[in-house]
């Protein structure tokens, strides 16, 4: 009894223990190593390919910021969490980072106390349904039963739509993509509604995808972003300026074909500030002045990561649509970096 | 024998805490008193000062605010503008009803696997060791999973059964439709229905407690009829006859009552996506029930095999040799002298099977764990407050279980005067 007083206390200070009182930049370093919590498999977000080797969109950011601070891409540990277990992984300081395509909302950055750096994604919730089942719109899912991923955003904005519609549906919750696939392919639900860039990527794993059809309604806006805790500035600010570093190598016209070239030195001051060819951000950051040009160099820029992972040349065939530049009608945009 | 050696009257020294061993093990005590509480003081330290440093409270307000998120399974009112309290009711209604369901099934599946493993028939004996061996001896688990894959996969979609020459049949008359999003049963409904009595938290239906009540009242009358027959044989040596008395008793008054409150069947209807009406059985109960009540029943089967093997067989040859029929023998000599050892292990198994309940998370089945514990948890970020009301909850119906069994099992136990 007493024992068990003893470990029930123990699990319950878990949750909380573990900060250290150091920054996480310097505890990065100091161990040489990125731990970084990544979704359980999303094709094209973050999965492992036939080697085991993780790939994927957000898995590009954890190396990006490996590379800037440790110097090599490949130095980062993947976490995979699910829905339920990544906020309690970030808290607890298992991550130093999430990027799990992560909805940015009021209460988990508020009341939650995370810190969201960046939008890498901006994505909005859809519905997938079997073409057979003849259905084209959201408004004629009454009575649907409909698959979704518990300890998510899209949980809440399900309910709220199907009660604005005044609609019926019976939820069948599940864990992770993989369980939700298994069950829609299998009909036990009709419907599957997760983030519109997920609905692409799973259907792309799909046997025969022509069979399945993403209805045209987007129910909510989900800015999707890599997280930190909040409280640990110095830490937000190295992954938010390596987010914005790629965005910004997109501005600049930097790609991984031509960035050893012009990390040589440009008439251009913008790009020679931030390859470091003239020197400075970096002491600011409390890195070196080679950070961003890593960072770069390890994925491309935004536009090449985007391309490589989600593009209309990948299976998901995601057009970048709002994720374009700010010059070319969409929302990226990075602010200069001066 | 002058030389008494009188002990010397040594002052205390405080080695004597050590070495002396009429303190000693009060010294241990003492100080494995004052190490646990510091370990404990240290915990809920560590925890205070954590949660300062993460700049998080420790509330249970959350309770009161709207959860947003709907649960498919619900005995009690419930949408998504309800109170994440509520939601956390909901959760634990749907964890008591499936630990229940299944202490019942596999309490059953136990006792005739138990005693059919003691049968003299050879291939029953082997077909229950088999069951027994291969049941306890591969994880819960993977046996939730197993079925309930089973059912998804297997069992036809309900757009199957459309159509002019649908490919999927309802079993039973068209009553009962099994599918891979579970099975739909008619269900019991009243023309002429009381309505409800809203306690506050939920509804009772005035229906049902009229058919309990109807039904305590024949079994009330059915006992009294007993006992005045039994007084008539005690006192003319002749039992008059009864059975029709008893069935009438038993019989009549429930038909009565269901006929005046109009009850009918509402059968499972193919209505869009899915079945409408009757009573629906998800595919995540289905697959929990079945899985907690064979995998716990072989463990049951054990006990019960244990219990009546504990009786001597000298009882049973004894009870025989007095003239007893082999089912009074069971009855009355043996099975009340097995109870005994039986009950303690069962209760430990009940207690499993409740505490088992929680793997309801695998597949989806919305109890405590996955309402509070989970969807709530995840959408307030109030891990430790959650964490440790669910803690407390699951504690406080394993000792409530436990409490009840043990009177149980003082008022069978052998009472030795």
């Amino acid at each position: 009894m007493k024992k068990s007083v003893i470990l029930g206390m123990a699990g319950a200070a878990c949750l909380a223990a573990g900060m250290a009182t150091a920054g996480t930049l310097d505890e990065v370093k100091q161990r040489g190593e990125l731990n970084c919590g990544v979704t359980t498999g999303l094709a094209g977000f973050a999965a492992p390919d036939a080697n085991g080797v993780w790939q994927g969109f957000d898995v590009d950011y954890c190396r990006a910021v490996a590379a800037a601070v440790l110097g090599d891409p490949t130095k980062v540990k993947f976490v995979p969490t699910t829905g339920q277990t990544r906020f309690t992984a970030l808290a607890s300081g298992e991550v130093d980072m999430l990027a799990r395509n992560t909805t940015w909302t009021f209460s988990r950055d508020v009341d939650l106390k995370f810190t969201f750096v960046a939008i890498n994604y901006y994505d909005g919730q859809g519905f997938m349904v079997p073409k057979a089942l003849g259905v084209s719109s959201a408004k004629e899912l009454d009575g649907a039963t409909v698959c979704i991923q518990t300890g998510t955003t899209t949980e809440l904005n399900l309910a709220d739509y199907f009660k604005a519609n005044n609609m019926k549906y019976d939820p069948v919750p599940i864990e992770t993509n993989a369980e939700g696939q298994q069950q829609f392919l299998a009909g036990a639900c009709d419907v599957y509604t997760t983030d519109r860039s997920g609905l692409a990527a799973t259907r792309a794993t799909f046997a025969k995808p022509d069979d399945y059809v993403v209805l045209p309604e987007v129910i909510s806006k989900e800015p999707l972003g890599p997280l930190v805790r909040q409280g640990d500035d110095q830490w937000a600010d190295v992954v938010r300026w390596v987010a914005n570093s790629l965005v910004e190598a997109e501005d600049l016209g930097i790609t991984s074909a031509n960035i050893e070239e012009l990390s040589k030195g440009t008439n251009n001051p913008e790009i020679n500030r931030i390859l470091g060819t003239d020197g400075g951000l970096g002491k600011m950051l409390g890195l070196d002045d080679a950070w961003a040009k890593r960072a770069i160099a390890a994925n491309g820029n935004y536009g090449e990561i985007f391309a490589a992972n989600l593009g209309e040349s990948t299976p998901i065939g995601l057009a970048r649509g709002l994720n374009a530049l700010w010059t070319h009608g969409g929302l990226q945009y990075s602010p200069p970096f001066r | 024998m002058a030389d008494i050696t009188i002990p010397p009257k040594d002052s205390f020294r405080l080695s004597m805490l050590i070495y002396d061993t009429r303190y000693r093990s009060l010294t241990i005590q003492v100080v494995f008193m004052f190490l646990l509480m510091a370990g404990a003081t240290w915990l809920v330290n560590n925890t205070i000062y954590n949660l300062h440093v993460l700049g998080k409270d420790f509330s249970y307000s959350f309770l009161w605010s709207r959860a947003g998120y709907d649960i498919n399974q619900r005995f009690i009112a419930y949408n998504s503008d309800s109170t994440h309290g509520r939601a956390m009711l909901v959760g634990l209604l749907n964890t008591l009803f499936i630990a229940f369901i299944s202490c019942v099934a596999a309490t059953v599946l136990g006792v005739i696997a138990g005693v059919l493993r003691l049968s003299k028939n050879w291939v029953v004996a082997k077909l229950m060791a088999i069951y027994v061996e291969s049941f306890r001896n591969i994880p819960l688990l993977i046996w939730i999973l197993v079925i309930f894959a089973v059912m998804t996969e297997a069992a036809p979609a309900p757009n199957a059964f459309r159509g002019a020459n649908p490919s999927a049949h309802m079993w039973f008359f068209d009553t009962i439709a099994v599918t891979n999003r579970g099975v739909y049963f008619p269900e019991p409904l009243f023309f002429r229905s009381l309505g409800n009595i809203d306690l506050g938290i939920f509804l009772v239906s005035t229906d049902l407690l009229a058919i309990i009540a109807v039904m305590v009242l024949s079994i009330l009358g059915y006992k009294r009829l007993q006992r005045s027959a039994e007084t008539v044989q005690n006192a003319t040596g002749i039992r008059p006859v009864t059975w029709w008395k008893s069935a009438l008793i038993l019989i009549a008054p429930i038909v009565i009552l269901l006929v005046a409150l109009g009850f009918h069947l509402g059968y499972p209807e193919l209505k869009g996506f899915n079945f409408r009406g009757g009573v629906h059985a998800r595919n995540s109960l289905i697959a929990l029930w079945v899985a907690l009540s064979v995998y716990t029943g072989a463990f049951i089967a054990e006990i019960v095999r244990a219990g009546i093997q504990a009786i001597s067989r000298g009882q049973t040859e004894a009870a025989l040799a007095l003239g007893l029929k082999p089912g009074q023998t069971t009855n009355l000599v043996v099975l009340p002298q097995a109870l005994r050892v039986i009950i303690p292990p069962m209760i430990s198994e009940y207690l499993n099977i409740t505490k088992n309940t929680s793997l309801a998370i695998a597949v989806g089945y919305m109890d405590l764990r996955a309402t509070l514990g989970g969807i709530t948890l995840n959408q307030t970020g109030r891990e430790l407050e959650a964490m440790l009301l669910m803690m407390g909850i699951y504690l406080a119906i394993s000792l409530i279980i436990s409490s009840v069994m043990n009177f149980y099992n003082r008022s069978v136990k052998l009472k030795e005067r």
